[in-house]
């Protein structure tokens, strides 16, 4: 039997893992993402002391790695008499800090937005919600698409900190098929493939979004 | 908390900075060499850094550090934590520094260039005394956003055992049982780091601005 052999039979822990890494990545991503939205949405209108505490969660979590936010949720939560499963409290730390970096990269686009679609939008009497739902959050999504692109590919890459908080994904099966049967090159390469072959589909899906962008001119320069 | 915890927590902020101390000073010449060699289009080796930088992209720090310290030994080399962990976050953050470099090379004006080159420059001069410093200058605030989610990364490197500043609160709360003080206080030290870094970032944005004036 040879290491390709082994790899296959084992193919369903790679799978299992596979399939656990796309459902905390979709799920976070997509959680984090309307986190997100809510949070540029709460942070629309004028200066205010909860917007200005808003920024500064944003701002903490830009200067914290996300290992410690996954700790501080799987370890430290308990102290505090909340105590979560690994799977729970690493989708939460995901959500949570992804969140901040997506509010953080359209709240940089809202800055740069020109006033004058909002202001038509007042003018015709449009509610803060129906201008931020129609007029201002289309806008902003088209004009961040590479960024937001660039932060799920980071996201994706964060599952992987998951392992280290014992939470069975794709680097996690890597690691228990190489100690069961010492062939870490194969299963490694194995996981590094799926890795890539996820983040290469991101890629060519935000590209066709581009497609779409450019379509409405709205091409980020 | 007592000053034996603040010790220990000052002993992984001392290896989480070394570590990616190296790993950024070599990565950032690497990324350079890197983006020299592409720069030269040479005909087989381009393609296979074209492959190497989107795979270091695509690979979490996690597998790529598991991947080195557990790879090494079944072709007979010993390897050290230390040098699997530099090694790992090394060739993560030069695939990266490549294309800051290699950016800045693309949009580095041809007029100075030709202007050098009719003052009689070699080609060796004019990438020493004309074009690396003003293309430091420009990637700069790039390469310093890349430490920033270099040391952000580093925690990766605790899973094969290193005791950084994230693993190190593992340790303490081992012996205290009293998770949240370390976490707390070890995502104090790297907010004080990164909060630095971004600073850092700022002014180098200022200056690269100024240059462009």
């Amino acid at each position: 039997m040879t290491e390709w052999d082994i790899i296959w039979a084992a193919r369903d822990d790679f799978l299992y893992g596979f399939a656990n890494t796309l459902v905390i990545f979709a799920l976070s991503a997509l959680l984090a993402f309307v986190l997100g939205c809510v949070i540029v949405y709460l942070l629309e209108g004028p200066k205010s002391g909860p917007r200005t505490l808003l920024r500064w969660l944003i701002n903490i979590m830009r200067t914290l790695p996300f290992l410690i936010l996954a700790y501080l949720l799987y370890y430290g939560l308990p102290t505090l008499g909340v105590r979560l499963d690994a799977w729970t409290a690493g989708v939460g730390a995901l959500i949570v800090y992804h969140g901040a970096y997506f509010a953080e990269l359209l709240r940089g686009a809202r800055v740069v937005l020109p006033g004058g679609t909002v202001e038509a939008a007042r003018a015709y009497g449009f509610t803060t919600f129906t201008m931020f739902m129609r007029i201002i959050l289309p806008q902003l999504l088209i004009r961040t698409r590479p960024l937001i692109g660039n932060q799920l590919v980071i996201c994706l890459k964060d599952t992987a900190f998951l392992t280290i908080i014992t939470v069975q994904e794709l680097t996690a099966a890597a690691n228990s098929v190489q100690s069961t049967y010492f062939i870490p090159l194969e299963a490694f390469v194995v996981v590094i493939a799926l890795y890539w072959l996820i983040s290469i589909c991101l890629e060519v899906t935000i590209k066709q979004l581009g497609r779409f962008g450019k379509k409405r001119g709205f091409e980020h320069a | 908390m007592n000053a034996q915890t603040w010790w220990l927590l000052l002993e992984g902020a001392w290896t989480t900075a070394w570590i990616s101390g190296v790993a950024i000073a070599i990565g950032v010449v690497a990324g350079l060499a890197i983006a020299l060699v592409r720069m030269a289009r040479i005909p087989v080796i381009d393609q296979v850094l074209v492959i190497y930088i989107s795979l270091a992209r695509a690979t979490p720090l996690v597998t790529l550090v598991l991947f080195i310290f557990l790879v090494a030994p079944t072709f007979g080399i010993v390897m050290n934590r230390n040098i699997a962990g530099i090694m790992a976050l090394t060739l993560n953050t030069a695939a990266f520094n490549a294309e800051i470099w290699r950016a800045a090379f693309l949009s580095f004006s041809r007029e100075q260039k030709e202007a050098a080159l009719a003052c009689g420059m070699t080609n060796g001069v004019i990438f020493r005394r004309i074009m690396l410093p003003q293309m430091f200058t420009t990637s700069l605030p790039g390469l310093v956003n890349e430490m920033s989610f270099l040391i952000k990364g580093s925690p990766a490197i605790a899973v094969i055992g290193i005791v950084d500043l994230t693993r190190v609160t593992n340790r303490i709360s081992a012996v205290t049982y009293e998770p949240l003080p370390p976490i707390l206080a070890a995502a104090a030290l790297y907010m004080i780091i990164i909060s630095m870094l971004l600073k850092l970032q700022d002014m180098a944005e200022k200056k690269a601005n100024r240059l462009t004036m």
